[in-house]
């Protein structure tokens, strides 16, 4: 049995670290306001956004003359993949389902004998799929530097996955992100960015009619690009809505853990203290009878 | 009453802006402004940067946009901008920085004739805000 001086000192161990879990707690429960606040905001962006594409592609005759980035390269063999996870870590089970969803995606691709490329955005992600797929990633971002999800970041993502379609460097571009659905629910997705998968157009009447200026597979094609990094901004958005959320109930989790823990801990230590007064008092009482 | 109807101009992180009761905007289209009045056709086109020109029975208000695309539709025009800045409350640091940023830019040697132009469009506009 632990002395009761090595009680005493995990008890107060515990305690400190249930403080720590408790503010990070706090932390995460005010940026998560934030995050879901700017998720909500950033929506009507990208739903316009998508709304504007379909209507043009709709609009679109002659599928053959389309821009690459919306029909594709016509080829399947090389698959570029952006996992989108955090720069932090102590967010539960946060980057570890996007990185499972995203391995059996891998396991897919590989198995059916195609290339397979990666770019990882955020530290955690690289960390956690080097060992097993260091010569498949290409590249690497972090935005540890910037405070706040703004668009220029997202921008650059997006630059850097056009130029490598333009270099004919892949066919079918994937991201991988979680969506926040609610504090203890996040959904880890896969949503194909490049070719665009748009939905069927039945809904649309056809009397949507649209005046072009200038052409519109030249809007498109200015249209295309911008909805990329569109895209991959609202994947950050609702990605750090979720780190947030989920960073929430790990700690929240951490903190009721060590309650219990200190709980047991105490009643632990008042017992073996009770145990060595009564051990005491029997020595003395023995003592005295003896005399 | 009739003369009225309803513009949205939103940017990535929010919506910019709402109102109801615009009668015309002005905006800076790819190929030469173009004045929006109510019931006009469905168009879609992109911006250059430019001044967006906004009449409402309140005022008129002006915004400095980068980029962006209009969609016009049963009477109601999205404007979908990256940046947008209102010319009210401008701030001229702000401006200065982006003129840079798009001098820089003007001076690498890798860019094609259409970026140009839209360069050569922003610095115009910039300065004549300046």
């Amino acid at each position: 049995m632990a002395s009761l001086d090595d009680l005493k000192k995990r008890i107060s161990s515990v305690k400190s670290t249930q403080k720590i879990t408790k503010a990070m707690k706090m932390v995460a429960a005010a940026k998560l306001r934030r995050a879901q606040e700017s998720a909500e905001k950033g929506r009507p962006y990208s739903d316009k956004m998508n709304n504007i594409i379909l209507n043009l592609s709709n609009g679109i005759s002659d599928i053959g003359n389309a821009p690459k980035l919306l029909s594709g390269t016509g080829e399947d063999k090389v698959h570029l993949c952006v996992v989108m996870t955090s720069d932090r870590g102590l967010c539960g089970g946060f980057n570890t389902n996007i990185i499972k969803k995203a391995k059996l995606y891998f396991q897919k691709i590989l198995d059916e004998g195609k290339t397979l490329k990666i770019i990882t955005v955020g530290t955690k992600g690289y960390d956690q799929l080097k060992r097993l797929y260091g010569d498949n990633i290409i590249e690497r971002i972090s935005f540890k530097e910037s405070k706040n999800i703004n668009y220029f970041d997202a921008d650059k993502v997006g630059k850097i996955v056009i130029e490598k379609f333009e270099k004919k460097e892949f066919d079918v571009c994937t991201i991988f992100y979680n969506q926040f659905k609610n504090v203890i629910t996040q959904i880890p997705q896969e949503q194909q960015i490049i070719p665009l998968k748009t939905s069927e157009k039945d809904e649309n009447s056809p009397e949507d009619n649209y005046e072009f200026e200038p052409e519109e597979d030249e809007i498109l094609s200015n249209l295309l690009p911008k909805n990329i990094s569109t895209q991959i901004f609202k994947a950050m958005l609702e990605n750090s809505a979720s780190e947030q959320g989920s960073r929430m109930s790990a700690m929240d989790n951490a903190t009721r853990n060590a309650g219990e823990m200190v709980d047991k801990l105490t009643i632990e230590y008042n017992r073996s203290r009770q145990a060595s007064i009564t051990k005491e008092l029997i020595e003395i009482i023995s003592g005295a009878e003896s005399l | 009453m009739s003369e009225e109807y309803s513009v949205e101009i939103v940017n990535p992180e929010k919506s910019f802006l709402s109102k109801n009761d615009v009668t015309e905007v002005v905006v800076p289209a790819f190929e030469g402004e173009i004045g929006i009045l109510k019931d006009h056709i469905s168009i879609i086109s992109f911006l250059k940067p430019g001044i967006i020109k906004i009449f409402s029975k309140s005022g008129e208000e002006s915004f400095y946009v980068n980029d962006g695309i209009i969609e016009f539709k049963d009477n109601n025009l999205s404007i979908l901008t990256s940046l947008i800045l209102n010319l009210k409350d401008i701030d001229k640091e702000k401006i200065s920085e982006i003129q840079k940023s798009a001098e820089e830019e003007l001076n690498k040697s890798d860019i094609n004739d259409q970026e140009k132009y839209l360069l050569d469009q922003k610095l115009e506009v910039l300065k004549s805000i300046n």
